[in-house]
């Protein structure tokens, strides 16, 4: 082993360009990169658990109210937006690999079916929101929900005012959620935009591995709100 | 240093197959889900919804988010606090919710 004045001049000329000087190796890097990522999600993960919180505390209250407005909702849309969500998570993991393998064509086509899939998404979560609009299960002034029974209860109906109280989780949940869908669509464009300039190297692909982390957290969000907004109590 | 150089592709089985294979279980757990809740299954229905959710959960975390393989004990430490803690917020607050007379 040559000494260590040797090994530091060794590294000031031929580092990767990416590597940045507090750092002694390019893993150490992408270990701190990685962690910070982390730690981001884990305030995401807070910032969402009070939202869940809330949710909680209400369903428990209003369990009827919520589950005859849960059904007002299309569970075929969100099963489907699941489905495109977990395809997207899928391309996602593809990404990365091609990046780490130096496949430049697959990164840049896998980057690019998860903007179409994140695109997908947005719509059909679109096509449900106009129909929330047009039911008027929209919370404000305008908001309608009478004579609509609660399931397993004949005779029974829900409160608007409870209903409501479900529309407003809906919107303000599946609402942040878009909005994280939104900014994964910009991080990715600028991905895909760095891939097609061949910014990415088996060496050093750091913004593809910690930008698929935070996409892969968006799809786990939407795995926790599909079944609890969607299917609450869907039997006959 | 050789379990640095083992990031290069050359060393790695390819794990190609794997994350086939865990986006194959996610689908199945989303159909599942879905054809669950028409079901009448009276108080369990919400725990087999939300029971399928903390596995697929679990499996892109472990796999697609490399949790399992990839990342260093401090990343590791981060995922457990997290979950530990919304748990703590989510139980605490529904224990009391849930033991309450609330009149």
């Amino acid at each position: 082993m040559p000494d260590s004045t040797m090994v530091g001049l060794h590294r000031e000329e031929e580092h990767h360009p990416e590597l940045l000087h507090h750092f002694a190796e390019a893993q150490q890097q992408r270990d701190a990169a990685s962690l910070g990522m982390w730690v981001f999600l884990a305030t995401e993960v807070m910032f969402f658990g009070g939202l869940f919180c809330a949710y909680l505390v209400y369903r428990r209250w209003y369990f009827g109210d919520f589950a005859a407005a849960s059904k007002s909702i299309d569970a075929t849309l969100g099963a489907t937006n699941t489905a495109v969500l977990i395809c997207s998570s899928l391309t996602v993991v593809l990404a990365v690999w091609a990046a780490q393998t130096a496949r430049r064509t697959l990164l840049i086509a896998m980057l690019g079916i998860t903007m179409i899939l994140g695109l997908a998404f947005l719509g059909i979560k679109g096509v449900e929101y106009k129909d929330k609009f047009e039911e008027h299960h929209v919370p404000g002034a305008s908001f309608r929900f009478e004579n609509v029974p609660i399931p397993g209860h004949p005779g029974q109906f829900a409160n608007p005012r409870h209903a409501q109280i479900f529309f407003s989780l809906y919107f303000v949940m599946t609402g942040l959620h878009a909005l994280h869908m939104i900014i994964g669509l910009g991080i990715f464009l600028w991905l895909l935009i760095m891939a097609w300039k061949g910014r990415f190297t088996p060496e050093w692909h750091t913004p593809v591995e910690i930008g698929g982390l935070y996409w892969h957290f968006v799809d786990i969000v939407w795995i926790y709100l599909f079944p609890l907004l969607y299917l609450i109590d869907r039997h006959p | 240093m050789s379990e640095h150089s083992s990031t290069s592709a050359s060393a790695k089985s390819s794990p190609l197959k794997m994350y086939f294979g865990i986006w194959a279980a996610l689908l199945v757990g989303t159909f599942v889900t879905y054809k669950a809740a028409f079901i009448e299954l009276g108080r369990f229905n919400a725990a087999v919804a939300l029971g399928i959710a903390t596995i697929k959960a679990t499996l892109v975390a472990l796999f697609f988010m490399h949790v399992w393989q990839a990342s260093e004990k401090l990343t590791k430490l981060v995922v457990i606090a997290a979950v530990f803690f919304l748990l703590l917020l989510l139980g605490l607050t529904m224990s009391d919710y849930a033991t309450r007379l609330w009149s």
